[in-house]
């Protein structure tokens, strides 16, 4: 685990406030890690030696970038990490609180600005808690070891007779007790120790239990505030009349009628079309109606059916391979039974509940960009970039974001946000409406699959051969040079299944559209071709799916796999009989965790009705176990209304995607009970897996499993009912 | 331009606005009340449910003209005159630890709030019809529903 808090410190005065550095030494000064690349954004884990220092604090008592506690005992807990509804403002402060020993009603979390002070702030691939818990448990110890030296002192007791619980520092042998409010100056002028030492699993007070949560007091009262809710004095709202082709440009513009609407104060072009201005949100939203606009058609012109011919075209051709094992596509060839399926999975928009947003001001000294971001950094680099100015005169305010999934990690709203405010010198906040939200979106990749296998005497896979044709997330980037795209193959390489040769190849193919990250990425379409073809395989050979899914997990690195299906198998109980009903699985490792689930369904002609889901998830250790049955619950939401419904199509270059009516998510009755149960583990393995997207990739498969087996129908192509 | 006067949430409040303007934008632009959340501005997903005089509205579909001299309650009024300042709904969505990213939970629990004062003891299909209509993308619906049977209970 990187980006520690190990080495030395010293303290120095700035002012009236106190201001500590740290360095982060006892890593190797040479290269990384664990630094992933990925799509252009460097991930977590450095390992060069690395300087931090805490951002100035009004608190005497500040020992690292993530805490300080004032002289009332109020913690504060900055969260470096964005609250998209994955509950890290819960998670990640108490883990730092368990270390520290606060009390959690005398607990403050704040979201911290973009500052290199609290490493890398991209929140992405399931990242958060796993990359970051130890540096926070690091933080909170250190924090707590110095308050507990302070009070030890006052007591004229060595320090290892104490401890800190619950807000103050208590001797138990005495029963003297010194709250921490009362502690923090003596202990802010204390070294802060270098290797603290940490809580052993079976001391711990909320991590892997129960934990309050932090955020939902504001998020049942109202007052939890989003980017949408950011109100400045003397700001103007923004709505972008955009080409609805992809690269359209503006040809013309007439802002006549837009500038009658009563409300509207200023027409601008800018580079994504031209922004109506207005004192608020409807009278923009009305001048944008009211704008006559005109674009250029933009380099293609694409429609759904000439898109999926091009994929087709493209799967005749070999791809460049990702894996191969054993003999490769050579083993396809011999005797046994060959079995050929294709899947098809289409773009499918991210749809947040907040539409992107973006609040900004550019003054002469600095611009403030408040934003709901997954990527508040790269945020600010790209606003400094904008500007032509250095960093250090952009600051960048993450606020509670209305749900990410990916769609955050992009900057485009941002970017129209600054330019508008920089041009109208005040501030502005850009507003997309859902249809801005559905029709310029970046959505995930439509892709089309190929497999075939050669299966063996008694039925099993001898050899797999597995072409993916999609459009390329990450070859956006021109600087992009890999022949293969890690997200194109992710989960459909390194296969747990025991098949002696094994070739896995990907062909990149153009896109109508901007193409992002989308919940679990690349395996949210790889798992759907695994593990249906999978449950082809089993049903050529006459077996059962779940036997044959063992018998092939048997090998060393399956284990994982195995027990999760045996597990989730064993909990999902008998199916319930009816017309159409019928039982799926699927399997899959995602962000360092395995999933398992059994989906039953009854599947009628005229209704599909998913009764259950029954999930088994390993994640190395739940460090919120209630948070981590929430996220799969939620997966299972998520990643059920892409199958069902979730589907964008294009015609003449524009996205036919508008609002809920075409674009229809998952509804209340339709959700199915959805049974969660965790690998558990009393002790944390030394890399804990990720949870915000692991729900999602078997569902699918496990869905399309279930309707086979209810009704001989097997779905090969996605959503399973196109509006 | 408009001017009407109406109670928010138990407070009488005047508010001047073009003709026709939604009352959702109406709460959030003009009286600063942005608990309200705008989630499609078509009726289609809920987010910006409010009740007026007790019943539960779309403010995205009602122009603002229509609620002078009626009661309307928000999400940051619905707790009033309870203990701790919650609504038994609210007190229910924190047992259950439902919000997730928390955006559209203001739309659920008026909506859930405005069902009960209609129907005290409704069962488990009138609870899911009544939710249909607000959206959740983070799929927090399973224990929305197990709220709502235990505000029901409470």
């Amino acid at each position: 685990m990187g980006g520690s808090w190990h080495g030395g410190l010293g303290a120095m005065r700035l002012g009236h406030l106190t201001r500590r550095e740290l360095l982060l030494a006892g890593l190797s000064g040479t290269g990384a890690l664990a630094v992933g690349v990925y799509g252009g954004f460097r991930l977590g884990r450095r390992a060069e030696r690395q300087r931090r220092i805490v951002p100035p604090r009004e608190q005497p008592f500040a020992p690292h970038a993530f805490v300080a506690i004032d002289t009332a005992g109020l913690v504060t807990i900055w969260l470096g990490q964005a609250e998209l509804g994955q509950g890290v403002a819960t998670t990640l402060p108490m883990v730092l609180a368990d270390e520290l020993g606060a009390d959690p009603e005398r607990v403050r979390v704040v979201l911290a600005p973009a500052d290199e002070s609290y490493g890398g702030q991209l929140t992405a691939v399931s990242s958060s808690v796993r990359d970051h818990w130890l540096e926070l448990r690091r933080a909170g110890a250190a924090a707590r070891e110095l308050l507990v030296a302070a009070a030890a002192t006052g007591f004229g007791v060595p320090p290892s007779t104490c401890r800190a619980v619950g807000g103050a520092v208590v001797h138990p042998d005495s029963g003297r007790r010194t709250p921490f409010g009362a502690l923090v100056a003596a202990a802010a002028r204390l070294p802060v120790p270098t290797a603290p030492a940490l809580k052993s699993p079976d001391e711990f007070t909320f991590i892997g239990k129960a934990m309050p949560c932090l955020d939902h007091r504001s998020k049942v009262d109202g007052t939890a505030r989003y980017g949408l809710d950011v109100r400045v004095p003397g700001m103007w709202f923004a709505v972008v009349a955009r080409s609805p082709a992809l690269g359209g440009r503006v040809a013309k513009f007439d802002a006549a009628a837009a500038r009658a609407v009563p409300g509207v104060r200023e027409v601008l072009a800018i580079d994504s079309g031209v922004a109506v201005l207005a004192d608020t949100s409807h009278a923009a939203m009305l001048g944008r109606d009211a704008l006559r606009a005109e674009f250029s058609p933009g380099p293609q012109r694409w429609s759904s059916a000439a898109h999926w011919q091009h994929l087709a075209e493209r799967a005749a051709i070999a791809g460049q391979t990702a894996q191969s094992r054993g003999a490769g596509l050579a083993g396809l060839t011999g005797p046994g039974r060959l079995v050929e399926a294709e899947y098809r999975l289409p773009f499918v928009a991210h749809a947040t509940m907040e539409p992107m947003n973006c609040t900004a001001e550019v003054r002469a000294d600095g611009c403030t960009v408040t934003v709901p971001t997954q990527a508040p950094q790269r945020v600010r680099e790209v606003v400094a970039a904008q500007l032509g100015w250095p960093a250090s005169r952009v600051q960048v305010q993450p606020t509670f974001a209305g749900g990410g999934f990916g769609r955050r990690v992009a900057v485009d709203f941002v970017v129209e946000a600054v330019a508008l405010a920089q041009r109208v010198g005040r501030p502005v906040q850009v507003l997309w409406t859902r249809e801005d939200d559905f029709a310029h979106d970046h959505y995930r990749p439509s892709a089309l699959h190929r497999l075939a296998a050669r299966l063996g005497p008694e039925g099993l896979p001898l050899a797999w051969h597995h072409r993916i044709v999609s459009p390329s997330i990450l070859a956006q980037d021109p600087q992009f040079r890999a022949p293969v795209d890690p997200t194109a193959v992710e989960g459909a390489i390194d296969l747990p299944y025991r098949i002696p040769d094994q070739q896995i190849e990907w062909v990149a193919a153009e896109a109508p559209c901007r193409l992002g990250f989308w919940r679990s990425v690349g395996h949210s379409l790889n798992a759907f071709a695994v593990e249906c073809f999978l449950d082809e395989l089993a049903a050529a050979a006459g077996a059962d799916p779940v036997a044959y899914r063992q018998r092939l997990l048997d090998g060393p690195t399956a284990a994982g796999h195995r027990a999760m299906l045996d597990l989730a198998v064993a909990r999902a109980g008998a199916l319930t009989p009816g017309p159409g009903s019928g039982r799926g699985v699927a399997v899959h490792a995602s962000f360092g965790s395995v999933v398992a689930m059994v989906v039953d369904v009854q599947a009628q002609p005229e209704r599909l009705r998913v009764l259950r889901v029954t999930a088994a998830v390993d994640c190395g250790f739940a460090v919120h176990p209630d948070g981590v049955r929430a996220q799969i619950e939620g997966g299972v939401a998520f990643a059920l209304s892409a199958a069902r419904f979730g589907g964008v199509t294009f015609a003449d270059g524009a996205a036919m995607a508008s609002n809920f009516h075409d674009q229809p998510l998952l509804r209340a009755p339709d959700m199915p009970q959805v049974e969660v149960h965790l690998a558990s583990r009393a002790v944390p393995p030394e890399r804990l897996g990720g949870v915000g997207e692991i729900a999602v990739p078997p569902l699918a498969p496990a869905l399309a499993n279930a309707i086979h087996a209810g009704t001989g129908v097997r779905p090969r192509v996605l959503p399973l009912e196109p509006s | 331009m408009r001017a009407i006067e109406f109670q928010l949430n138990g407070a009488p409040v005047r508010a001047t606005a073009p003709a026709g303007t939604p009352l959702l934008w109406v709460l959030r632009d003009v009286l600063q009340a942005t608990g309200t959340k705008y989630g499609c501005g078509k009726g289609l997903c809920g987010a910006c449910t409010v009740h007026q005089d007790g019943r539960a509205v779309r403010s995205c579909m009602v122009p603002f003209e229509q609620v002078a001299g009626t009661a309307v309650t928000t999400i940051e009024g619905l707790g009033a005159g309870h203990p701790d300042g919650l609504h038994p709904v609210q007190r229910a969505w924190l047992e259950h630890r439902v919000a997730q990213c928390g955006y559209c939970q203001p739309g659920q629990i008026m909506t859930a709030a405005a069902l009960l004062a209609a129907q005290p003891k409704p069962d488990a299909a009138a609870i899911r019809a009544a939710m249909a209509g607000v959206l959740c993308r983070c799929g927090t619906y399973q224990r929305i529903l197990a709220a709502v049977q235990r505000a029901a209970g409470s």
